[in-house]
């Protein structure tokens, strides 16, 4: 039943128009607008490339199931990608903030604005979670370069493996300055991209400052050419961003508790907070769950990234993300019962929908764990 | 103890119960003093004295000539000087005893009446009640253990009088069948039952008879039970006396003219209590913009709730001041609140605002599920009603935790049990 809309959207068998390809013009606005509420499935390629560990893990678990991956398309994103395409690039980057309760979707958000960018063929610099930073870090050697810092290689090397996976196209165009890793090593100028990541992949030790040299050159030259082979527009996005200026849970020898700003990775990720730079867009969200010592009523910006992390990340643009209305609701109950996911006669009928309504109370992560197990 | 000469062992007495007078003067006050001195002691004592002088002051008076009998030695455990309390069996009070705390009572009804400014005339038991809770307050829980102030009828136990005079011979007739008052209740009932049919004879004979005759109204009232009636006779009947009894009870209603003995048949039956733990439902109630509501509580466990359940709204929930999400996130706990309303069908109709607290989520959520069923009594017809009955969405759940006890860890648990 597809009549209207440009031949490379391709709707679904269902009556509804729940679900359409991704395309080329899948992001044009007013497609988007149109299909606000309804499903859009990632191409395979794309969440192997984009995302090997960028989404939730349990809308990982949710592809690895229904074979595919679909997003919902809702008012965030869609607000989020207006504003990346009118955008100044030749201006300070803008700092956007997706905030609110828990569950109702911001990584999602985040994740469905970054595919956005990915496919306009930015630069992507992911940190799908912040918080794995500051928490559960089994090893923590003092700095190499600096002696009151401490540096994680395990995260910073894990991360640079994926930072090569998204960005293979750039690892080759970008060109570096002259860095001293230590008194028989050394990067000389011009080297490409690639050759420091590996660097930071294979030797361990200098991985943490591996991965701030790489943030910086990165801001160097995200504006710098706007033609020819190295113009890139820089898109940093940051989930859970609150981990940054919050507390950690990690403890050094002296069994003192850490201070963020005494691991390598946390301050270098913090320089590329700040809008010193030019030609690309800072993406954030905050998260509450995997937060440390925060409670778990909070949900505002103050409340989450406290005093401090306020101050450094203003001005920003908040957006907020709610609890699905009644007409996505519908669209994802629709989109379950499409997939064979609820398996349970009575979820079928009109009482299940209101019972399912009432139970979740339209939160996306409810709702999802609710038929689960249905 | 000692032997006196017949034979009979018995304790300090002056006399045998035969009849021999036998006294042992100065053994006898040895004897005296020893018991009052060693009848704390454990251990045997013995008391011997050997017929014929052996140094003591023995003088033997008799009346009869028996012949002397060889003496014994006897050793005897003090406990038999101990009185067997359980072989005395239940206190008894004399009637001089019960009439004396009768007067009491009555003084100091009027004392009391005095010191709670109130009129000593017209002071009834209820009144005494309240006072003596206020001027005694008590924290205990059992309800028996408090201070009370009661007719000494009601105090002590009604005792049976001595049922036979001077010489031995006893007053009533049918004394000698074991259970007086039982038989001679049902030679009154039978009675009564002759003196009805001589009535409706009467009646037939005079051609006024009638079946339709004004019946008792039995509805609403028991028999009395076994224990009961026990209680009324002050003796012991088995359970075949008293079937007997309600036969012959029955066997009267069953006549008519039996309205002539009312007041007899309705000593023998308890009126049931009335049905005062029955919940009102509550008063359906407008808001200035006419929307309708209404307000409820409800309690589980030491929690209590009470919610305001607002018609034409769109199925929010707020639980003291935030969203039912938030605070239930165990999904147990949302599907307890939805039940009710699951139930009754009315699913978004509702706006639900609450506020609850004391004990723990599961009771909180058992509480509001309570007030939840009860605010909706008012939106829902009697059929409904009953079917939420009959849900068990009504019934407070009378659940409490239970009392640690003293030798144990906790209320079952008991400590390790060591063999030895």
């Amino acid at each position: 039943s597809s009549t209207d809309g440009p031949k490379s959207a391709h709707f679904d068998i269902c009556s509804k128009n729940l679900k359409y390809k991704f395309s080329e013009n899948a992001f044009n606005t007013n497609i988007l607008k149109r299909h606000s509420g309804q499903y859009y499935t990632l191409p395979p390629t794309h969440i192997q490339k984009l995302f090997p560990y960028g989404l939730p893990p349990r809308f990982q678990l949710q592809i690895k199931t229904f074979n595919e991956g679909c997003v919902m398309v809702r008012p965030p994103a869609l607000e989020l990608i207006s504003y990346l395409k009118r955008a100044d690039y030749s201006k300070p980057p803008l700092r956007y903030v997706l905030y609110g309760d828990i569950g109702t979707g911001k990584t999602m958000s985040l994740c469905h604005a970054l595919h956005y960018c990915y496919s306009q063929g930015w630069l992507i610099v992911h940190v799908p979670d912040a918080h794995l930073w500051v928490k559960n870090c089994k090893e923590l050697l003092p700095s190499s370069s600096r002696p009151s810092r401490f540096d994680q290689p395990i995260q910073a090397s894990q991360w640079l493996k994926n930072f090569k996976i998204t960005n293979e196209r750039f690892l080759s165009k970008v060109q570096l300055e002259r860095y001293v890793w230590t008194k028989r090593e050394s990067t000389e100028k011009g080297q490409p991209l690639g050759e420091l990541i590996d660097q930071g992949v294979n030797r361990m030790k200098s991985s943490s400052d591996v991965v701030g040299a790489v943030l910086r050159e990165l801001r160097l030259q995200a504006g710098g050419a706007t033609e020819g082979e190295g113009a890139f527009k820089l898109a940093v996005a940051v989930d859970g961003v609150n981990a940054l200026w919050g507390k950690t849970s990690l403890k050094k020898e002296d069994r003192t508790m850490c201070e963020p700003e005494e691991l390598t990775l946390i301050h270098n990720l913090r320089k590329m907070m700040k809008n010193n730079w030019s030609g690309g867009a800072i993406l954030t969200a905050l998260s509450q769950t995997g937060s440390v010592f925060k409670p778990r009523s909070a949900y505002l910006p103050s409340e989450l990234l406290g005093e401090e992390g306020f101050d450094n990340m203003e001005p920003f643009v908040p957006v907020s993300v709610s609890n699905y209305n009644e007409k996505e609701f519908e669209s994802c109950y629709l989109y379950y019962l499409d997939r064979n996911w609820l398996q349970h006669p009575h979820s079928r009928s009109e009482e299940g929908k209101k019972e399912l309504i009432f139970l979740s109370n339209k939160n996306p992560s409810i709702l999802e764990r609710l038929c689960a197990f249905l | 103890m000692w032997i006196c000469e017949c034979g009979i062992l018995q304790d300090v007495s002056l006399q045998c119960a035969k009849g021999c007078d036998v006294v042992f003067a100065s053994c006898l006050s040895a004897c005296r003093r020893a018991n009052m001195a060693a009848s704390g002691c454990r251990g045997v004592r013995s008391i011997l004295w050997k017929y014929g002088s052996y140094g003591n002051n023995l003088f033997v008076s008799r009346s009869k000539m028996v012949p002397q009998l060889p003496l014994r030695q006897i050793y005897v455990a003090s406990s038999l000087w101990k009185k067997n309390l359980a072989a005395a069996g239940p206190q008894k009070f004399t009637q001089e005893f019960i009439d004396k705390q009768v007067e009491e009572f009555e003084v100091g009804k009027r004392h009391l009446a005095n010191m709670m400014g109130e009129d000593p005339e017209t002071f009834t038991q209820e009144d005494i009640d309240r006072s003596i809770a206020y001027l005694f307050p008590s924290g205990l829980f059992e309800k028996r253990a408090r201070p009370v102030m009661k007719h000494p009828e009601e105090i002590f136990p009604k005792q049976t009088a001595i049922q036979w005079d001077a010489e031995g011979r006893p007053f009533h007739f049918l004394f000698y069948t074991g259970k007086q008052s039982y038989y001679s209740l049902l030679h009154d009932v039978y009675e009564k039952i002759l003196a009805i049919e001589r009535h409706q004879d009467k009646m037939r004979n005079k051609g006024l008879f009638t079946s339709d005759t004004k019946q008792i109204l039995l509805t609403g009232s028991r028999w009395l039970l076994k224990e009961e009636i026990e209680e009324n006779l002050v003796e012991n009947i088995s359970v075949q006396d008293y079937m007997r009894l309600i036969q012959l009870m029955e066997l009267l209603l069953s006549m008519p003219y039996c309205s002539l003995e009312e007041e007899f048949i309705l000593k023998f039956r308890k009126q049931l209590e009335v049905q005062s733990s029955k919940y009102e439902i509550p008063a359906l109630q407008y808001d200035p913009q006419g929307v309708a509501f209404s307000v409820a509580d409800g309690r589980r466990k030491s929690a209590k709730a009470s919610i305001t359940l607002r018609d034409s709204g769109s199925g929010n929930i707020t639980i003291n001041g935030r969203n039912y999400l938030h605070y239930f996130p165990v999904l147990q706990n949302r599907e307890q609140l939805m039940f009710p309303l699951l139930f009754v069908g009315m699913m978004g109709r509702f706006d639900i605002e609450g506020s609850v607290e004391g004990s723990g989520h599961s009771a909180q959520a058992g509480a509001l599920r309570l007030a939840i069923s009860r605010a909706l009594l008012s939106f829902v017809s009697e059929g409904e009603v009953e079917k939420m009955r009959q849900a068990g969405l009504l019934t407070a759940d009378p659940r409490i935790r239970e009392r640690k006890k003293p030798g144990q860890e906790g209320a079952r648990k008991k400590f390790t049990w060591k063999k030895r």
